[in-house]
């Protein structure tokens, strides 16, 4: 079966002027940057910045917080994503997302990736059943688990706990995948599991990932945006430009004060 | 003023919190195993399957009360587990923090402590006599769900709030309607929670007396219809010792009410371990 | 069918289970008041609360015997109860070992799960005949204390352990590290810590106590007379309700619901005190 092709099938993400409120605090000011398709773009800076916030307004899970509120733009292939007209449930097949901690559900291998296709309607065994394989092999665990899709996913360890969020995500097809310190919670060699994995994905996907972790983010994203925290606590993007330039010739200069470590 | 030492005072107080726990277990030995003692060498199982002979002496088995105790108990749980169950997802999962959530909470918090016997007064008045149901399994079982609403409401609320908030995140994030969220991810989760919170339903439910009392009617036949009267064990109990005196049969019938509450209650407790260790990511 | 359209309908239908249970409190309160309130009318509310005849066949309809009935039997078993139950938690929190907890506490939890009427048959069985050796005719304000202290023991105990276990450590420690023996810190320290759990545990004690219905009936006697001894016996406001409703009619019916009304408020009253006295004893512990 054909895993990956060499076309590129990833989401075009555009960022204009974007505030985000929580009540009356004000969590993201005036944000601005246009992420590529099919590539991988890391968000970095010091905890409690905003980075969180910000991609969660790329699927928009932020609308399920009380009092959010959302101003600007943002366009996903050239479509408003908070327009009226939005689908958000449809959104979020297309916007797929990977949290910190691994979170299968307490269900079988097999019933957590076919999970996301059976609420968009798919309900054919054999289906299902190519799906599942699929993803399992675009995640890199089809080697592990292939004889234990009827055991829970509980019983999984942690680094293959979050392939299986990576191919649950995987099986509804989407064309951008969101992911917040995915291996914060893992260890080393897992965590290298999941960055071979990310390089080989991003052929065909759109790829956004949250990381406090630099040397991660020098290792993996081809572009990095560099967000910080105001005096009054709202998150501002300082700099964003390709992952080569912004770690060896910062041009702001509190770029260069994170990255070489004087604080944060 | 006598002068006890701080040794000699605790050695007391020990004797009196040590006392306080015996005569409690003491009272539970002595009314659990009078019972059993007094009412096992009744039971057999010409007991359970004759139905209760009519008159005075008020001899016989109870077949009649069993079943009537059946319908009773089974209409009651039809009628109850969806509209406590929607109630406790309502709460859980959509209500907003307004107002009118408050009240509703308020409203469940009052009708918990309210007695049984109001209940049994609003029964009578509503079914019994207005509604025109008159003395029937459906008026007792009507009356039964609105006193068991709160329990019911309470206990699946729990369970459905201990599901871990991550689920419902991944579920979301997938592109799942809300509904799809609770249906195919917290509900099944929270399963043998809400299993425990039907259980502990249908115990509570053998145990009431007051409310049924003035909403079953004393009638000792077998019930044909929802309309029929009836009486459950509990009531059975009350009628032979009050009414005809036949205190053996009385024991009986309250021994196959103790042994049923023992057994339903080791499962309540068998389910509710289950379901802390499925919280708890155990495979 | 559509999942939006599942989902929308899902909405609705959760809205309106759980408006629900909101309806049955109005539903209950109408109902009670509206058949009750012509009573107080008619009979005009002292004369209800504070006579002391109740012959409805003879219009007379006053429930200052069935009031004190209650209060006596409450009374009584709170007398019974509470330092029983105080004792068996500070028993289950702080002294006894692991193995007899093991014991003690499904013992409690099973107490709860006996019915009334089963209290009720045990108290007619034994406690009657023996509170007749004492004098009187044993259907009595005593023999119904006793059975209400074993059915309020439970709520006593697990409220007032989990009060005590509440307490933060470091007070305990504290007092032990100054030289305190146990029951020196169980007294001065920890019981006035616990001490709004455990009130509130004595009062929703009570609010069982004051609703208990069949129990009652079984070992009180039944008769309209204050009692003036705990050997006499008497009638309980529930009791009155329970048995006559069958056959009441017009004033008389009225009554009773009436009697109900006096009843409900009553509970609101207790179990309003409970649950503010718990918040307080909460938020005091927060603070410290």
């Amino acid at each position: 079966m054909t895993i990956y092709n060499g076309a590129c099938e990833g989401g075009k993400l555009s960022i204009r002027n974007v505030n985000l409120y929580y009540g009356n605090f004000q969590a993201l000011r005036d944000i601005s940057l246009e992420i590529p398709q099919c590539a991988i773009t890391a968000i970095i800076g010091p905890s409690g910045c905003g980075k969180s916030s910000f991609i969660r307004l790329l699927n928009r899970m932020n609308d399920i917080i009380n009092g959010v509120r959302v101003e600007g733009d943002i366009q996903l292939d050239g479509i408003p994503i908070y327009d009226k007209s939005v689908d958000v449930v449809d959104l979020r097949k297309r916007v797929g997302m990977v949290f910190q901690k691994p979170n299968p559900f307490p269900m079988s291998v097999f019933d957590n990736i076919a999970f996301g296709p059976r609420q968009h309607g798919k309900h054919n065994r054999i289906e299902l059943q190519e799906i599942v394989e699929k993803s399992l092999h675009q995640a890199a665990l089809w080697d592990e688990v292939n004889d234990k899709l009827g055991q829970s996913a509980l019983a999984l360890s942690g680094g293959q706990q979050q392939r299986l969020c990576i191919a649950r995500v995987l099986a509804v097809e989407p064309e951008v995948i969101l992911m917040d310190e995915p291996c914060s919670a893992l260890d080393p060699v897992a965590t290298l599991k999941i960055e071979d994995l990310m390089r080989n994905l991003a052929k065909n996907y759109t790829i956004v990932i949250v990381t406090h972790n630099m040397q991660q983010a020098a290792r993996v994203s081809d572009m990095a945006a560099f967000f910080m925290m105001t005096e009054d606590r709202a998150g501002v993007l300082v700099e964003y430009g390709a992952t080569s330039q912004i770690f060896t010739n910062p041009k702001d200069k509190r770029t260069e004060d994170y990255i070489t470590g004087r604080f944060g | 003023m006598l002068r006890i030492s701080p040794r000699v005072s605790q050695r007391m107080a020990m004797a009196y919190i040590w006392g306080g726990g015996v005569i409690t277990v003491l009272i539970l030995v002595v009314v659990i195993g009078y019972v059993l003692v007094q009412g096992i060498p009744g039971l057999s199982l010409d007991f359970l399957l004759t139905p209760p002979e009519g008159g005075l002496a008020g001899g016989g088995g109870i077949s009649t009360v069993i079943v009537t105790t059946i319908y009773l108990v089974g209409l009651t749980i039809v009628i109850l587990v969806p509209i406590g169950l929607g109630a406790a997802i309502y709460l859980a999962e959509y209500a907003p923090d307004n107002r009118f959530t408050r009240s509703i909470r308020y409203g469940i918090e009052v009708l918990a402590g309210v007695p049984s016997i109001i209940f049994g007064l609003f029964g009578f008045a509503l079914f019994v006599t207005a509604l025109h149901f008159n003395f029937s399994i459906l008026s007792g079982a009507l009356t039964l769900v609105c006193l068991l609403l709160p329990t019911m409401i309470r206990t699946s609320e729990e369970a459905i709030k201990a599901v871990p908030y991550a689920h419902r995140e991944a579920a979301l994030a997938l592109g799942a309607t809300r509904w799809q969220m609770i249906s195919r991810v917290l509900l099944p989760t929270a399963l043998p929670g809400i299993v425990t919170a039907v259980i502990l339903c249908v115990g509570r439910a053998i145990e009431e007396t007051a409310c049924l009392y003035v909403t079953l009617g004393g009638s000792a036949a077998m019930p044909t219809s929802l309309l029929s009267g009836g009486r459950t064990l509990s009531l059975h109990v009350f009628y032979l010792a009050m009414e005809t005196r036949n205190f053996t049969g009385a024991m009986t019938t309250a021994a196959v009410l103790i042994i049923t509450i023992l057994v339903i209650n080791t499962i309540t407790n068998l389910l509710s371990n289950r379901f802390q260790r499925k919280m708890k990511g155990a495979a | 069918m559509s999942r939006y359209f599942t989902n929308r309908l899902a909405k609705y239908a959760v809205f309106i289970s759980a408006s629900v249970s909101f309806i049955v409190l109005l539903a209950i309160a109408l109902f009670i008041f509206r058949e009750g309130l012509p009573a107080f009318e008619q009979i005009g509310i002292l004369d209800f609360l504070f006579g002391t005849v109740w012959r409805p066949g003879q219009e007379q309809y006053g429930i200052l015997a069935m009031i004190v009935g209650s209060v006596a039997v409450t009374a009584g078993a709170l007398l019974l109860a509470v330092p029983l139950g105080i004792a068996c938690a500070i028993l289950l929190a702080e002294v006894a070992p692991f193995r007899f907890r093991q014991i003690l506490r499904p013992a409690v939890e099973l107490l709860v799960g006996i019915p009334s009427v089963v209290y009720g048959l045990v108290g007619l069985v034994l406690l009657v005949p023996a509170v007749r050796e004492l004098g009187g005719p044993g259907y009595s304000v005593l023999a119904a204390s006793i059975v209400l202290t074993a059915m309020v023991l439970p709520t006593i105990i697990s409220i007032s352990e989990d009060s005590i276990r509440a307490v933060p450590a470091v007070y305990k420690e504290g007092a032990l590290a100054l030289g305190a023996t146990h029951w020196q810190t169980i007294r001065r320290v920890l019981l006035p810590a616990a001490r709004s759990g455990i009130g509130a545990s004595i009062v929703l004690g009570m609010g069982r106590a004051v609703g208990e219905t069949m129990a009652m009936i079984m070992v009180i006697g039944n008769t309209i007379k204050i009692p003036t001894t705990p050997l006499d016996p008497a009638r309980t406001l529930t009791g009155n309700i329970a048995v006559e409703i069958g056959y009441a009619a017009g004033l008389h019916r009225n009554a009773l619901f009436a009697t109900g009304i006096v009843l409900f408020i009553f509970i609101l009253i207790i179990n309003s005190i409970a649950v503010i006295s718990l918040k307080r004893g909460v938020h005091a512990q927060n603070i410290t």
